[in-house]
């Protein structure tokens, strides 16, 4: 029992780094700025629930689990929060989304 | 297992710097810095398992907020600022 409760957060933490990676490799190398915010906001979240939830298992039932909860509850209402706000204001001062990579828009 | 984590954390980080420094606009930095700050308190949490000290979470916990204060801060007066550059332009011509 003890074992696979390991099991289970050692595969939730390696699944968590893995989509860690692929968010950073995807905000690194996307052609433009909607598609590379698209990679970063939702990587985000599925990382943080997949690793929090891996450290949570390891844990088990004591103050830290609580606290990990806390921080999994901020960081939920947080990320998608601030991704909104980040795309409202990118479309409000007139970057358009399209398929194109960006040309250099300065300001 | 938690030194695997950490350190596709840190990459991440580099590449997350990385993209701050090459920009172009300026709401690719702040991308780019939010999801720093996010990583951050990820990493914070996998350390205080790894050296087995329950302290750092607090750290955790209020980074996580003030990132997000932050960053509301810095859009805030980006859009405020490119708003009045707008009317000036109006003015202007």
């Amino acid at each position: 029992m003890d074992s696979a409760i390991d099991v289970l957060s050692w595969i939730l933490l390696a699944l968590g780094g893995g989509f860690v990676f692929v968010g950073g490799l995807g905000a690194l190398r996307l052609p433009n700025f909607y598609t590379r915010m698209h990679a970063a906001s939702l990587t985000d979240s599925m990382a943080s629930i997949l690793i929090l939830v891996g450290i949570m298992l390891q844990a088990g039932w004591s103050l830290a689990a609580i606290k990990l909860l806390a921080i999994l509850a901020f960081l939920l209402l947080t990320g998608p929060t601030a991704s909104y706000a980040l795309a409202n204001s990118a479309l409000l001062s007139g970057l358009k989304p399209g398929n194109s990579a960006d040309e250099s828009t300065e300001n | 297992m938690y030194y695997i984590v950490s350190i596709a954390i840190l990459i991440t980080m580099a590449l997350a710097l990385t993209r701050a420094l090459l920009g172009p606009s300026v709401y690719d930095r702040v991308l780019a810095v939010n999801m720093f700050g996010t990583k951050t308190t990820l990493l914070l949490s996998v350390i205080a398992f790894l050296y087995g000290r329950p302290d750092f979470l607090d750290l955790a916990l209020t980074y996580a907020l003030i990132n997000f204060i932050g960053v509301l801060a810095v859009l805030e007066f980006f859009q405020s600022r490119s708003i009045r550059r707008a009317n000036n332009r109006v003015d202007g011509s």
